[in-house]
């Protein structure tokens, strides 16, 4: 099989100030987060010839990847508007590296930015949401984004036990990484009680359970290896990448407490040669709270219906068998929308730099990104490394 | 049921199911090819791709295979509605579909519980498959 392992390296990572931002667009979110991302990487704007961005919410440009090269003063030879919803994230990191990889650009940016908070009234953002679901079989019955993965979570209840403890605990620790990281849109210390007694939002989910709805902007620069180790910083290679696309419909998946993810996932590990034993810290898609628990089964870290458990065990912090969304994840950190899924390949990339401060996972060498989408419609892993062997 | 909700748009795909649940019928797309049974409304079947489909009335039976009972509005058009349970549908014939439970308090909704349909006319091209429990009486 063909593969690009080891082949693209991400060389510089940015990101704005998220949380509530307010007065900014979304354009400037991309470019902010881009110029940061040149910036740490030591490449000046004139070497990019490819930039890979996602729709934004607020600002709807019907080619938006063009809007921000356009922004930033660049004319690339590669673009691309990529929209698989939240597996938009390491999707367009596949799609970048494919591109270098295939010789048609050399210094891709990959951006996302949108100012979901302060551009859209949460009410609108809402709305937004409701209106992606289809409007003949889903939307007329009042079926939230949210209720589409709450069914899920609630089906898992019932298959595996899993509790509203359990998912509670995802929210409480992954609350307690965004206080070690700067600029963390949530910065108190919740317990599991206090998201048991939050506002039901779609049951199991209450407020806390669900991610954030915020401002913010994060972007990557990708280039071939072998240009990537003359750069400023360490360069983090891409060893894997895995996508799974199984149905639009929630009504028309096989399963809803076992997804594409395990298909990604089983790709990306496969392209990488490694398996979820060797992944040191990893950035999972956390919409919600038993989103966390059913990928860390499909992403093969405990086995099927053990993720409630597993939770529970301590075993997605430091010190615990695969530590997590170390900066905080969309549930404490930032979710502007799309952007939600870009800022743990942000964060990933810190720890395998070994830049995470007092978040550090020690001695991180491989980690695992996945992100997600649309009730678990769109799935995407990618697999990154120090060494471009693995 | 309060405000203007989102109606559906009547397209060629769908027409049928659409007239089929303003006269009380459930369709279903059976494959006359592949013996396929499909939801939602085709022009071709999803296993085989063939165009010969049939559309035959389901049982209107089913049982709860997911829920969600929603308290936050997704927009004010359903701020009235609100506590309300969205299920996914396991029809008797296998497909499974999204809806919403009426008649029926939240607090006793559990997976696996039977399910009927009740047809909600909400103008005369649009009816929405809503669905009860069918077991209420005996759980009171």
């Amino acid at each position: 099989m063909r593969s690009f392992k080891g082949q693209v390296a991400i060389v510089g990572v940015g990101e704005t100030a998220v949380g509530k931002v307010p007065g900014r667009s979304a354009l400037w979110f991309n470019a902010e987060a881009t110029r940061l991302a040149l910036e740490d990487a030591g490449i000046d704007k004139s070497q990019v010839d490819g930039l890979v961005t996602a729709p934004s919410f607020v600002a709807p440009f019907p080619r938006m990847s063009v809007a921000v090269s356009e922004y930033l003063g660049i004319q690339p030879t590669f673009s691309n508007t990529l929209n698989v919803s939240g597996a938009t994230a390491a999707a367009s990191v596949n799609v970048a590296a494919a591109a270098i990889h295939a010789g048609l650009a050399d210094t891709v940016v990959v951006c996302c930015g949108d100012n979901m908070l302060s551009g859209l009234t949460r009410d609108l953002a809402v709305k937004a949401l409701i209106e992606s679901r289809d409007p003949q079989y889903e939307a007329p019955f009042g079926l939230l984004v949210a209720t589409t993965f709450a069914l899920t979570a609630q089906r898992h209840m019932a298959e595996y036990g899993t509790t509203p403890e359990q998912l509670a605990r995802v929210a409480v620790v992954t609350r307690g990484h965004a206080l070690k990281k700067p600029g963390a849109h949530m910065t108190a210390p919740i317990t599991v009680e206090d998201v048991l007694a939050s506002k039901l939002i779609t049951t199991p989910y209450h407020m806390l359970d669900c991610a954030l709805v915020s401002d913010g902007g994060a972007a990557f620069v990708l280039t071939a290896a072998e240009r990537a180790r003359d750069l400023r910083k360490k360069p983090v290679y891409l060893l894997g990448g895995g996508e799974s696309y199984t149905q639009e419909h929630i009504f028309c998946a096989e399963s809803i407490t076992t997804t594409g993810a395990a298909i990604s996932s089983r790709r990306a590990y496969a392209m990488a040669g490694v398996g979820p034993g060797d992944i040191d810290v990893a950035g999972i898609y956390d919409c919600f709270t038993g989103t966390v628990i059913m990928m860390l089964e499909d992403l093969g870290f405990c086995k099927k219906g053990e993720g409630g458990p597993f939770v529970e065990a301590g075993q997605i912090t430091h010190g615990g068998r695969i530590p997590i969304n170390t900066h905080g994840g969309m549930l404490s950190y930032a979710h502007p929308g799309l952007p939600g899924g870009f800022f743990h390949i942000v964060e990933m990339v810190r720890q395998l730099r070994g830049e995470a401060g007092e978040r550090q996972v020690a001695g991180a060498e491989l980690t695992l990104c996945h992100s997600l989408g649309g009730g678990f419609a769109t799935n995407a892993t990618i697999i990154l490394g120090t060494e471009a062997n693995g | 049921m309060s405000g203007q909700k989102p109606l559906p748009r009547i397209d060629d795909d769908t027409r049928a199911y659409w007239a089929g649940l303003a006269r009380g019928e459930l369709l279903l797309q059976h494959c006359r090819d592949c013996g396929h049974v499909q939801f939602y409304q085709r022009a071709m079947c999803g296993r085989c791709l063939s165009a010969s489909l049939e559309h035959r009335p389901a049982s209107g039976r089913g049982t709860i295979y997911s829920f969600s009972t929603v308290h936050r509005p997704p927009s004010p058009e359903f701020k009235d509605d609100v506590p309300y349970t969205v299920v996914l549908v396991e029809l008797a014939e296998g497909p499974r579909m999204i809806s919403a439970l009426v008649e029926t308090p939240p607090e006793t909704v559990r997976i696996g519980q039977p399910v009927e349909i009740v047809y909600d006319r909400v103008s005369p091209e649009i009816t929405f498959p809503r669905f009860r429990r069918a077991d209420a009486a005996k759980a009171g």
